[in-house]
């Protein structure tokens, strides 16, 4: 990379010529304030927060887009910038429902109000007409317009990463808001609920429909046992909510948090991701030694299942037929628990803490129950977990550590990874080639599915097979690949998450600042956390979990049994994109 | 679809002519504003279903086709009326009292710009600049130009039309 | 198809006798071109006002008095005389008839056609000639004019590529084709001095240039018809009446740059301007001036028209290419520029329509002809469209350096009803006025920025007493607010909260305060909107306030609106002293709010009046007055 000589605020320097001011600025620790930029997601310019003057330019230029140049002169905070930066601030706030004491995000640095702050904006001089739009309330995303500035992240989110494009800029000039065509309920478009709109979005003009309220009375029903679990993504993240280290694992604070919450049992969704990789192993072995359907693309993501549901209904039959782990460990819970315990399965309510909002919308599926028994009762959001700890005055930070409950409280590495992508493949590689082999290989990291490339595909021997595998993250991704496989592209076995990055990254995750995501990659924290994870369990195999071992013994049967097909396993329905 | 009916025959009609402009579009760049420009000339507005059908034919998702259509004046998702009255609101015509022509034909048909009469008769939409500046002030009812205007003109062109 | 350049020098011969009636020559006529041409005007204004009548009238009454084989009928392009439209001239003596009616048409064959004598009522200017003779520089309005861009507009048929060739068209591409290098055209246009007609003055050859700098084997170039500015129509007529000039511009300028496609993007609006342009491209591709091979000498382009669908900002260059892209035409920030990354992130040259309408008679007749007119630093001419409160309403075309006095009294014919010059305004929403202190500054791109005005594309729209300066810069405005993007805060939120004030100011609830607020706001919108519209967008308050301070003093202080335009502060109150108590006020009055009989005096209730003025309207004796 050629280089190029510049000047910031008198400071020379010398930087690659693809940087952009914003980036040059940061090599000498100026840190210029951005709003609607988002690194890799919204870099257009638009919100005028973070203008510099450039000198021989008469108006100020946008320093998060604009591309450095040889022997260019730049000025961060000259009087004509302090001033344009502060009047588009209170500008913005003169349109923006600025209800802050009651506002969902003001706990976890709302970026405006962090901005405000920064820029000392004491007043909001610009009073005028203001927006008051009806909200967008569904089972997983609120959409509130009256907080949106309007700054696109979520469209990049959406439309560009995503490709889903159920919401975009409508209208124009001061009637300019973000919506789905025709001012549709997000319900009713072919949104997939994976919340990464959310996760972008610096107020909280996106944020998911909360549930904890509905937690709270379940906790408090002396009737009720209520069961929680917690998603592998979860205790990578829950931290952060505590300004703990990004990707810090707290595994054990988590769990003594639940209990001190009055949860009566902890377990761990791990656990349901060994018994879905049995399912799906099985599913899989089954398919490909008896010529079914290939290849088998896994169902862990609600968001990715009903993407698939819009988008490729043709190809419904080759997603596997699993539950996602939650779901099936809340089926488990109440029948095989619940007879096990002697507990009235209508008393017990299973709530599962979830790095995710489209799994709000899944365990509300009507096919997603076992005998009138809905398997999951409430889905939280990590973030909304933390908020729960953060309401009662727990400490987080400073708690010890617990174990999860029996008789699920053992759980293997290849639970652990299901959190990232390529999680789930290299955990069903890992049993699928001993159960395929009959033996117990020794290589257990397949770094070929690890990693934050888009698409990532391996051909990899397991016994006599040569097994052609197939990784996707993000929907955008997921439509890549799935257009390849439509038009003919042949696999054995396809990993999709909905979310880039997978879990870790999803759309109920503790929410980081762009100031934060601009410079660091979030995904690859909390990623590398859970390998680390995996590499200290004991048992790092699916099929060698004990407590796995024990209920297809004591319960099941065999994977993909009668038994298993009744609780664990689910079908999908072609849906309709804007149709009645 | 049977066509046994007017509607149903005139509406399955307006279906192919869509079909055909989408495919006459298919593989131009940037083709959403020509054949939602084509499209309104065949419905004479952008309804839900018609923006389905173009966001499905180009492979567009259909928030941006309507992101375009909201941002356009000259694309409606509202039937206009049989009779669409432009009040030029340019400088030339507002330095000449188009404003005071414009509130004529509000008051006078109690409808809003943009509104379309209950009867669908007329609809009112005030314009940019069409140039004919020398007429100033200038109204179009569909292609018909009427320059020079007052205010008091306004009466006797809508009973012209009222009469229709 | 035209081969070579051999072949359309022979056309050129052929054509050109066929409209030699209509010029001040002699030389070649051909028998079939009719020894009577009568020209009408068939675009904008004149078409508004029924001129496609007049022209079948005549057609009418050519086939009554069987005149078919000597007088002929043509549509032509503007006049620029558009208040008086229909506007027609018959050739070849040049006579020139202002709103002419079709039922005029048989007097004008009866007397002038074929009895020799003038329809002196019909006659433009000062109507006191009875001689056949070219009389047209004599028109004031003619007179200081200098037509280069206008050139063809009004003499030759717009939908006959024959009379564009008659009159040397094509001529250029074929000499640039023929004699010039890529870079010795650009070199051409840079020592023409020509600047970009559409905006800010940028200047055309740097333009061209540095997008021929760049490698790509995709390079686009584009004409910008979306003429936005209302009350600016030149570009209408230009590319209605004369669309190939703008035609052989392009394909020049595809040849200078590298490009083997162009669009124009014309604006929704002009249907007759769109259809104008595509009749002139199929004409252009059959004669081979379009496509592959061009004259012969292997150089190949291509254009398409594309449609505008209602957005001021679309013309914005960054703004326009994404509409082209069929997307929300949004400007995006600079650089890249799009000489390098332009439409579909490929090398372009956006060009407006009158900048290009300059560029063939530049080739021919060479860049120091050309470089010769204007001032210093603002070369040629400049189409300006006149409105307002003018007499000569109209399109008119005069060296850069005429002087606003000129333009205003002695072409635009002064302001009517005895008005006083207050103020012109150009560069629509994005300029400002010039108050008349200004009169004798010589318009070019450089006096009109200094003054914070700017040249815009040319719409000039004259102030009388009666306007509020206020109202203007609150019209200005609403126009602003309206065709905001909304992409950045500055423009979407700050234009908004400026009309806001002015809409407070000019209901007569101002504070001073606000008039600081209005300035704080448009520093800051010049300094960081997004893109040059936004950027521009206070100029109309920011140059109403410098030189009209004391009428937003007068609505925020005093309560009063000097013009009596805005409503709220206007009063009507009764002169008792004429006033009659002949209760007629009373009776008009929609609210009520007149008392007063026989006995009392009458009086308007302040509060419950409406100020709709019909009181005024309707007194017989006077005795209502307003702001009194």
């Amino acid at each position: 990379m050629n280089k190029v000589h510049i000047t910031i605020d008198g400071i020379k320097l010398y930087v690659p010529e693809n940087y952009t001011i914003l980036q040059a600025a940061k090599e000498v620790n100026i840190t210029i304030p951005t709003l609607c930029f988002l690194k890799d997601i919204n870099e257009i310019g638009c919100c005028r927060m973070c203008v510099v003057e450039v000198k021989g330019s008469k108006a100020l230029q946008a320093a998060c887009v604009h591309p450095v140049k040889e022997g260019m002169e730049v000025f961060t905070h000259t009087p004509k910038v302090m001033e344009a930066r502060k009047v588009n601030l209170e500008l913005i706030l003169s349109n923006h429902d600025a209800m802050c004491q009651t506002c969902t995000r003001s706990w976890m640095d709302c970026e405006l109000q962090t901005l405000a702050n920064k820029l000392s904006v004491e007043n909001v001089r610009f009073e005028g007409d203001r927006k008051r739009l009806p909200l967008d309330i569904g089972v997983s995303i609120v959409r509130d317009p009256n907080k949106c500035i309007l700054c696109r992240r979520c469209i990049g989110a959406c439309k560009n990463i995503q490709t889903v494009g159920v919401i975009d800029t409508m209208n124009r000039g001061f009637n300019t808001v973000i919506g789905s065509p025709f001012g549709m309920k997000l319900e009713d478009t072919p949104c997939t609920n994976c919340g990464q709109c959310i996760n972008v979005c610096p107020v909280a003009a996106l944020h998911e429909k909360g549930d904890a309220d509905r937690v709270w009375e379940a906790l408090n029903d002396p009737k009720k046992h209520v069961v929680v679990q917690t998603a592998p993504a979860v205790r990578v993240a829950l931290g952060e909510e505590f300004n703990m280290n990004i990707g810090e694992a707290v595994t054990g604070k988590m769990v003594t948090a639940l209990r001190m919450l009055g949860f009566d049992k902890v377990f761990d969704t791990d656990t349901a991701a060994d018994l879905t990789i049995m399912e799906e192993g099985a599913e899989l072995i089954d398919r490909i030694r008896g010529g079914g359907k290939l290849p088998l693309i896994t169902s862990c993501s609600p968001g990715w299942i009903k993407f698939c549901e819009h988008n490729f209904p043709d190809l419904l039959d080759n997603v596997s037929s699993c539950k996602s782990p939650h779901q099936m460990f809340g089926a488990v819970l109440k029948s095989y628990y619940a007879e096990k315990e002697g507990i009235d399965p209508d008393d017990i309510f299973v709530v599962s803490v979830m790095p995710c909002t489209a799994k709000k919308f899944e365990a509300a599926r009507p096919e997603m129950q076992v005998d009138g028994h809905a398997d999951v009762d409430v889905v939280l959001t990590t973030r909304e977990l933390g908020k729960m700890i953060y309401d009662v005055g727990i400490d987080f930070p400073d708690l010890g550590d617990s174990d999860f409950d029996d008789p699920f409280g053992e759980a293997t590495g290849a639970g652990v990874i299901f959190g990232t992508t390529g999680g789930v493949m290299e955990a069903a590689l890992r049993t699928v080639a001993d159960l395929l082999n009959g033996t117990s290989a020794d290589n257990i990291e397949y770094e070929e599915v690890r990693g934050l490339e888009g698409i990532k595909i391996a051909k990899l021997q397991v016994a006599d097979l040569e097994l052609r595998a197939a990784v996707a993250h993000g929907l955008g991704n997921a439509r890549k690949l799935m257009d390849a496989i439509r038009s003919g592209e042949t696999f054995h076995f396809v990993e999709i998450m909905a979310c880039p990055g997978g879990c870790i990254n999803g759309g109920g995750q503790p929410l980081q600042l762009s100031d934060v995501r601009n410079w660091i990659d979030i995904k690859a924290e909390r990623a590398k956390s859970l390998y680390q994870e995996d590499r200290k369990m004991f048992i790092r195999k699916s099929h060698n979990n004990p407590a796995v071992k024990k209920l297809y013994k004591e319960y099941l049967g065999m994977a993909g049994g009668k038994q298993s097909h009744k609780l664990l396993h689910t079908h999908y329905t072609p849906r309709k994109n804007y149709e009645d | 679809m049977t066509t046994n009916c007017a509607g149903c025959a005139e509406a399955s009609e307006k279906a192919k002519e869509l079909k055909k402009i989408i495919a006459k579009y298919k593989d131009t760049r940037g083709a959403l504003i020509p054949v939602l420009h084509e499209a309104q000339e065949v419905y004479g507005y952008l309804p839900l279903e018609v923006q389905r059908e173009i966001s499905l034919g180009l492979d567009i998702p259909l928030a941006e086709v309507y992101g375009v259509v909201s941002f356009y004046t000259q694309f409606s998702i509202n039937p206009k009326g049989k009779y669409q009255i432009n009040v030029c609101m340019g400088t030339a015509c507002y330095v000449k009292g188009s404003n005071e022509i414009l509130d004529k034909f509000k008051t006078r048909l109690s409808i809003d710009v943009g509104d379309c009469t209950d009867d669908q008769k007329f609809s009112l939409d005030a314009c940019r600049c069409i140039g004919a500046c020398g007429l100033a002030p200038v109204v179009t009812i569909n292609d018909e130009v009427y320059g020079k205007l007052t205010a008091d003109d306004v009466d006797d062109i809508l009973d012209k039309y009222e009469d229709k | 198809m035209i081969k070579n350049i051999e072949e359309l020098n022979a056309l050129k011969d052929r054509a050109l006798g066929n409209i030699t009636v209509r010029l001040d020559r002699t030389e070649n006529p051909s028998p079939e071109g009719g020894k009577i041409h009568i020209l009408v005007c068939g675009v904008a204004g004149c078409a508004s006002s029924g001129s496609l009548k007049v022209a079948a009238a005549i057609e009418d009454e050519i086939k009554k008095n069987n005149l078919g084989a000597d007088v002929k009928v043509i549509k032509t392009g503007c006049f620029g005389l558009c208040a008086e439209g229909p506007i027609m001239m018959i050739c070849p003596e040049h006579v020139m008839y202002t709103k002419v009616a079709p039922e005029d048409v048989a007097e004008i064959f009866e007397n002038h056609i074929m009895g020799g004598k003038i329809v002196t009522r019909l006659l433009a200017g000062e109507k006191e000639y009875e001689e056949i003779e070219d009389r047209l520089p004599q028109i004031p309005f003619f007179a200081m004019q200098k037509r280069i861009a206008l050139n063809n507009c009004g003499i030759i048929d717009p939908e006959n590529i024959d009379e564009y060739i008659a009159l040397d068209g094509y001529q250029a591409l074929a000499k640039v084709l023929n004699e010039y290098e890529p870079d010795e055209v650009i070199d051409e246009i840079k020592k023409s001095g020509l600047r970009g007609r559409g905006g800010g003055g940028f200047p055309t050859g740097r333009k061209w240039e540095s997008s021929a700098v760049v490698q790509d084997h995709e390079k686009y170039v584009i004409c910008n018809a979306d003429e936005g500015d209302p009350g600016a129509f030149m570009d209408r007529s230009i590319l209605e009446g004369d669309p190939h000039s703008v035609i052989e511009a392009m394909i020049i300028n595809g040849y200078a740059v590298g490009a083997r496609q162009g669009y124009i993007y014309v604006r929704a609006e002009y249907p007759v301007a769109v259809k104008r342009l595509g009749v002139a491209i199929r004409q252009a591709e059959e004669y081979g001036l379009l496509g592959n091979n061009i004259l012969g000498k292997g150089f190949n382009f291509n254009l398409e028209v594309r449609l505008g669908a209602g957005a001021f900002v679309c013309g914005e260059g960054s703004a326009l290419m994404t509409s082209i892209e069929g997307k929300r035409g949004e400007p995006r920030p600079k650089p890249p520029r799009s000489a390098e990354k332009g439409l579909w992130k490929k090398p372009t040259v956006l060009n407006n329509v009158e900048t290009y309408a300059n560029i063939p008679q530049i080739i021919r007749k060479g860049a120091d002809w050309f470089n010769s007119i204007g001032t210093e630093k603002s070369k040629g001419t400049k189409v300006f469209a006149l409105g307002g409160k003018i007499n000569n309403i109209g399109l008119v075309e005069v060296p850069m350096g005429t002087t606003l006095r000129q333009i205003v009294y002695d072409i635009g014919g002064g302001i009517p009803d005895g008005g006083t010059f207050k103020a012109a305004q150009t560069g629509g929403p994005s300029g400002g006025c010039l108050p008349a202190e200004h009169l004798d500054t010589p318009i070019d791109y450089d006096s009109l920025t200094k003054l914070g005005s700017m040249m815009g594309s040319g719409g000039l729209i004259v102030m009388d007493e009666h306007t509020c300066m206020v109202d203007l810069a609150r019209f200005f405005l609403d126009f602003t607010v309206d065709e905001s993007c909304g992409k950045c805060p500055p423009c979407r939120i700050g234009t908004k909260r400026m009309h806001e004030i002015l809409v407070r100011i000019t209901e007569g609830k101002g504070t001073l305060e606000d008039l600081d607020k209005l300035e704080v706001l448009a520093r800051n919108i010049k300094a960081s909107a997004l893109c040059g519209l936004g950027q521009s967008a206070p100029n109309p308050v920011l140059s109403t306030l410098k030189y009209f301070r004391d009428e937003y003093i007068a609505h925020v202080v005093d309560k009063k609106c000097p013009a009596g335009v805005c409503v709220s502060m206007i009063k009507y109150k009764i002169d008792t002293d004429v006033c009659k108590r002949c209760g007629i006020c009373k009776k008009g009055c929609p609210t009520q709010c007149i008392s007063g009989d026989k006995n009392t005096p009458f009086a308007i209730d302040q509060d419950k009046c409406v100020k709709c003025g019909l009181c005024m309207e309707k007194c017989p004796f006077k005795a209502i007055l307003k702001n009194a």
